[in-house]
């Protein structure tokens, strides 16, 4: 850098400092807090569902358990035996001992209950958000393979070996499944805990069921 | 330094002696002036009863033991205090309505003098809430101190903390980004998933069949009136409770027996 660069550099720098903001507060609050994502459209379904990190177990648990008629237990069932468990607790724990290293069964249920819920909770926070099927398809499905990417279905679903795929049934054979109807079907209507996809509009929820219906 | 075991304050005033007429008999005219504060107390004391309430709160005896692990629970009720006052200031600037949410919340984090500041206390106190709540009942759970006489307690503080998820989820949506619209969305569909009162449910929190206007409002009105007025009101039995039963001693510890404390149990 010559001379004039240089001064040309320190100019535009002060320039720059005297348009921005004072680093306290609005850096550090930048940095310690948070920012806004986009603004919630109803309309796209591109986005992956995801609660905050205290909710993380409960996400993880629907993941754990793949079998569809397992869902209900998943999203209801453990929570609810968890929660009345906790509820019950001084009924089916009358001992009158108290000491922790006397309790060895209280004191390794609460153990394992941590260790799996850390464990569940981290899981359930680095499960990404794929976005494309990696998956060879004749031309004419391609426009269905990108729109089921983008519409962040295999947040929830499986398409051979892309997606997180536990929280919703394997749409690896989805078609032999499942006729071209139905699945059309379901997409607007959103089954179970499916949001629905009726806001994709006619044309791609056709691309998107084609595609679906070519899994087999 | 050696502390006495009672800090009781002296009487605000000290009882006239007989034979002065009440005191005011010449010497010192502005006696009254000067015993106007404890006298203002007096009146408000004997229509509350509040001093001898004040009394048996402040300086009722807590088990010998007692250590900073005892402190968690003030600490979980100084984050709700937080989370409140907060979200006082969050709701003069927040507009539920579908439309203007996300903008109320944008103008708010980005104009608003400090709004990004008490935003952000807001969000992550939230997390330290639910840290510290798990904390709290993890000691309980070590100490034993659900146990006989405290089951009830207990039972509160699960609901507790059961209330506080739930003000968990239907704060998430309040911002109205892409992130929480879509996690609302599953979040409600996997309530329906539940039986019998599932659907019930699920259409209750969505205001109809389907994510609609009215929906955020729902949230809202669950996030700021419904959920803190049962915390509130949890909060103050819990307290209670806590106050009538005493806390429990660390379960360690054993009371030192004389020959007197042995004779008057034997009675």
């Amino acid at each position: 850098m010559n001379r004039a660069e240089k001064e040309q550099y320190l100019r535009d720098y002060e320039l720059l400092k005297k348009q921005g903001k004072p680093f306290f507060p609005y850096a550090v609050m930048k940095d310690s807090t948070m920012a806004l994502g986009p603004q919630a459209d109803p309309t796209s379904t591109t986005y992956t569902p995801r609660p905050d990190w205290y909710f993380f177990f409960l996400f993880e648990v629907l993941r754990v358990l793949k079998p569809p008629y397992l869902v209900p237990l998943a999203t209801i069932g453990i929570p609810t035996i968890a929660m009345v468990l906790l509820f019950l607790l001084p009924f089916y724990d009358r001992g009158p001992e108290r000491r922790p290293e006397r309790r060895p069964i209280a004191m390794s249920a609460m153990a394992m209950t941590i260790v799996v819920m850390a464990f569940l909770t981290y899981k359930g926070a680095n499960a990404g958000p794929p976005t494309t099927v990696d998956l060879q398809v004749p031309k004419q499905y391609e426009a269905g393979k990108l729109v089921v990417g983008q519409s962040a279905c295999l947040a929830c679903h499986k398409i051979a070996d892309s997606g997180n795929g536990t929280l919703a049934p394997d749409l690896t054979h989805i078609g032999s499944r499942i006729p071209r109807a139905a699945i059309l079907r379901s997409l607007v209507a959103g089954p179970s805990i499916m949001p629905s996809f009726k806001s994709l509009g006619q044309k791609k929820l056709n691309e998107v069921a084609n595609f679906l219906s070519y899994l087999k | 330094m050696k502390l006495p075991d009672v800090l009781i304050p002296p009487p605000l005033k000290k009882p006239h002696k007989p034979g002065t007429d009440n005191g005011r008999n010449g010497a010192d005219p502005l006696a009254p002036v000067k015993d106007a504060p404890a006298d203002l107390v007096g009146w408000l004391d004997e229509r509350t009863g509040g001093a001898s309430f004040l009394t048996g709160m402040l300086y009722r005896k807590v088990p010998k033991g007692t250590n900073w692990f005892y402190t968690l629970g003030s600490a979980t009720l100084f984050a709700f205090v937080v989370q409140a006052t907060t979200g006082v200031f969050l709701a003069m600037y927040y507009d539920p309505s579908p439309t203007q949410a996300y903008a109320s919340v944008t103008h708010l984090t980005n104009d608003v003098f400090l709004g990004e500041f008490v935003r952000g206390m807001h969000k992550w106190g939230a997390s330290v809430m639910i840290i510290l709540i798990y904390l709290h009942m993890a000691r309980t759970f070590i100490f034993g101190a659900y146990k006989y006489p405290r089951e009830l307690n207990w039972i509160i503080g699960v609901t507790l903390l059961i209330l506080t998820m739930i003000m968990g989820f239907t704060g998430y949506l309040l911002p109205f980004d892409q992130r929480s619209f879509w996690a609302t969305v599953v979040g409600v569909n996997i309530n329906g998933t539940g039986p019998f009162i599932g659907p019930y449910l699920s259409d209750f929190l969505r205001a109809g069949a389907e994510f609609n206007a009215a929906t955020l409002p729902r949230f809202y009105a669950i996030h700021m009136l419904l959920v803190p007025g049962l915390i509130i009101a949890l909060i103050g039995a819990h307290l209670y409770l806590v106050v009538k039963l005493g806390t429990t001693a660390p379960p360690w510890l054993h009371p030192k027996r004389t020959k007197t404390t042995v004779r008057e149990e034997r009675v």
